[in-house]
């Protein structure tokens, strides 16, 4: 099966599939003579959804290379729905959307061609804060990191009417920044990944290069980096939840680092979307486990099991002392 | 090609950016041109902005107080950029309460117009923030597309109301038609008018004034009562008139009957002249 989309018609495919994402958790891809049927139904089976695009909708349309059987599919409503998650960003940027279903690789590629109009570069803004404007500075010089600035800007809209003091803990590209806010009566965290090169070329910026974020937590003075067997940001999530009532108050993992301790920050993997344009592994090997997702993997590795009752984790740095 | 200017008086800033959030909302994308002695927005009629086009010119020296610019070449000393609107309106936003303004022509691995302000911090020092506008340099064969448009020989020239008030009520014509008839006449009178099968909706606007015609003959020769009509896309004037925040110092509306409204603003000291063609 291979289809075209071109135009507006890319984005009420996108509104079609966010429709269907409401109801199940799977959806039905079958190319029909008719038009493309994209189906599902929910877990409780009380609901059904279907939407029959017929061959018109499409620039190209064909339902089976000639000879062949008709094939169908079924797959993630998830995944298939974060290629047409942004509709705004589908509505400016692509121009068309091809669909292809492979028998052979028993693969759906979902390609997007984008605009490219090179009057239409980003405008990048650069501000620099002098030494006098911090109520504390240590950092190294020449250290750059890249974040998201939206997710920052969550904890900047909280913190600014609280006139709340922001600390923010960094180490190098590819390790996660830590922002925080604090004061007697609460305190707040917010952990982001950031590239693992500061200087993306704009033009790279569809499919960035992440390393996996791997805190390096410090318990006593040796570094446990044994401690994970996969140390990805749940990790550092489940690390942080267990130290609570542990010998005192909750630590904030210190990410220095002692020299010579640096894991090797390889780039991660594509995700498993980004990598149908181009598929750099090596045919046959199973997608990696951990990284379903740009940032951060969400679903852990099955190796992984905590041993025990839970070890401190991190060391109070705030101690009684 | 060289170009560096500054701005430091507040009121010639505050000015400034409130020309480019205009510009922002009348065009996404238009043109620069920089002379020794002015400065131009240009939008072009181009099938693309629907035959809409916009001629805005300001004088330099009412604003920078530094201003030095080499054009292409001695004969030719202009310089014609391409950029998006919104991203000069953006930098400038941080100008708000700036010590100093500077804009200059950078080639950061493309064309830049580069945006520097310099903010007063909290500890009373200084503070940069440098927005980078990427800009694409038009080259020399394309400027003739991008003259000054030729006012047409009007068949009626008015005063128009407040354009607050001009604004409210064609916003909610446009629920009813996209098709909009405005017509005038030399008695100071406007009328907007939607006409569909159902129901018809005239605003009149009376007593409006009409500036001092070119020759006295043609005075005589026209019945000041006659309207001159055009038919324009509503949206179209919507989005000029979104683009008035604040009520010119003068504007004029000339109409020359089935072809184009030209609308002639002054903004204090900056000229804005905006074309809508007719309905074909």
């Amino acid at each position: 099966m291979k289809c075209l989309v071109t135009g507006g018609n890319v984005k009420v495919l996108g509104k079609a599939v966010h429709s269907l994402s409401r109801i199940g958790d799977e959806l039905y891809l079958e190319p029909l003579e008719d038009g493309l049927s994209l189906r599902t139904v929910n877990s409780s089976r009380s609901a059904y959804a279907c939407f029959l695009f017929a061959p018109l909708f499409f620039q190209q349309y064909q339902a089976a290379t000639p000879g062949q059987d008709p094939l169908r599919c079924k797959i993630l409503m998830k995944s298939f729905l974060s290629v047409f998650r942004s509709l705004t960003m589908l509505e400016k940027t692509v121009e068309k959307c091809c669909i292809s279903l492979n028998s052979r690789s028993s693969r759906l590629v979902v390609q997007l061609h984008c605009k490219y109009d090179s009057t239409v570069k980003a405008m990048v803004t650069e501000m620099s804060i002098g030494e006098e404007d911090f109520q504390q500075l240590q950092a190294q010089e020449g250290v750059a990191i890249t974040f998201c600035l939206k997710e920052f800007r969550g904890l900047l809209s909280f913190a600014e009417p609280a006139n709340l003091s922001l600390s923010i803990h960094f180490h190098a590209p590819g390790r996660p920044a830590i922002f925080a806010v604090e004061d007697s009566l609460l305190n707040g965290h917010f952990v982001l990944a950031t590239l693992s090169e500061p200087y993306p070329h704009s033009q790279d910026l569809r499919s960035p290069e992440l390393c996996r974020p791997a805190p390096q937590l410090q318990a006593h003075s040796t570094p446990h980096l044994d401690d994970f067997a996969n140390d990805d940001i749940d990790s550092y999530m489940i690390a942080m939840e267990t130290t609570v009532g542990n010998e005192g108050s909750r630590a904030l993992p210190s990410i220095s680092l002692s020299p010579g301790l640096q894991p090797p920050c390889s780039p991660g993997p594509h995700s498993e979307e980004e990598d149908e344009a181009e598929p750099s592994t090596v045919p046959g090997t199973p997608p990696p486990k951990k990284f379903r997702s740009l940032f951060f993997g969400s679903i852990l590795a099955p190796a992984y099991s905590p041993q025990g009752p839970s070890p401190v984790l991190a060391e109070d740095s705030e101690g009684e002392g | 090609m060289k170009f560096r200017s500054k701005i430091v008086d507040a009121a010639c800033l505050n000015h400034f950016t409130r020309v480019s959030n205009m510009i922002a909302k009348l065009a996404k994308t238009c043109t620069l041109r920089i002379r020794p002695d002015k400065l131009n927005f240009i939008l072009a009629d181009k099938v693309a902005n629907g035959g809409v086009s916009m001629w805005c010119e300001l004088e330099q020296e009412n604003f920078f107080s530094e201003f030095q610019m080499e054009g292409v070449s001695a004969e030719n000393n202009e310089i014609y950029l391409e950029l998006t609107s919104e991203n000069l309106s953006r930098a400038l936003k941080t100008a708000q309460n700036a010590r100093a303004l500077k804009i200059k022509l950078t080639n950061k691995h493309f064309p830049c117009l580069t945006v520097s302000i310099e903010l007063l911090s909290v500890s009373s020092s200084s503070r940069i923030v440098t927005h980078d506008i990427p800009v694409k340099v038009i080259p020399r064969k394309l400027w003739k597309d991008l003259q000054e448009p030729a006012v047409p020989d009007s068949d009626v020239s008015i005063y128009l109301p407040v354009l607050k008030t001009m604004k409210s009520v064609v916003e909610k014509m446009r629920n009813i038609s996209n098709h909009l008839i405005i017509e005038a006449n030399l008695n100071g009178d406007l009328n907007l008018k939607i006409e569909t099968e159902i129901v018809c909706v005239t605003t009149h606007f009376k007593d409006l004034g009409n500036p001092p015609l070119a020759s006295e003959n043609a005075s005589q020769a026209r019945n000041p009562e006659q309207m001159a009509e055009v038919h324009v896309d509503i949206r179209k004037l919507l989005q000029f008139l979104a683009g008035q925040q604040v009520n010119p110092t003068k504007a004029v509306c000339n109409i020359v009957r089935n072809k184009i409204v030209h609308f002639d603003l002054l903004h204090e000291d900056v000229s804005l002249q905006y074309f809508i063609p007719a309905l074909s």
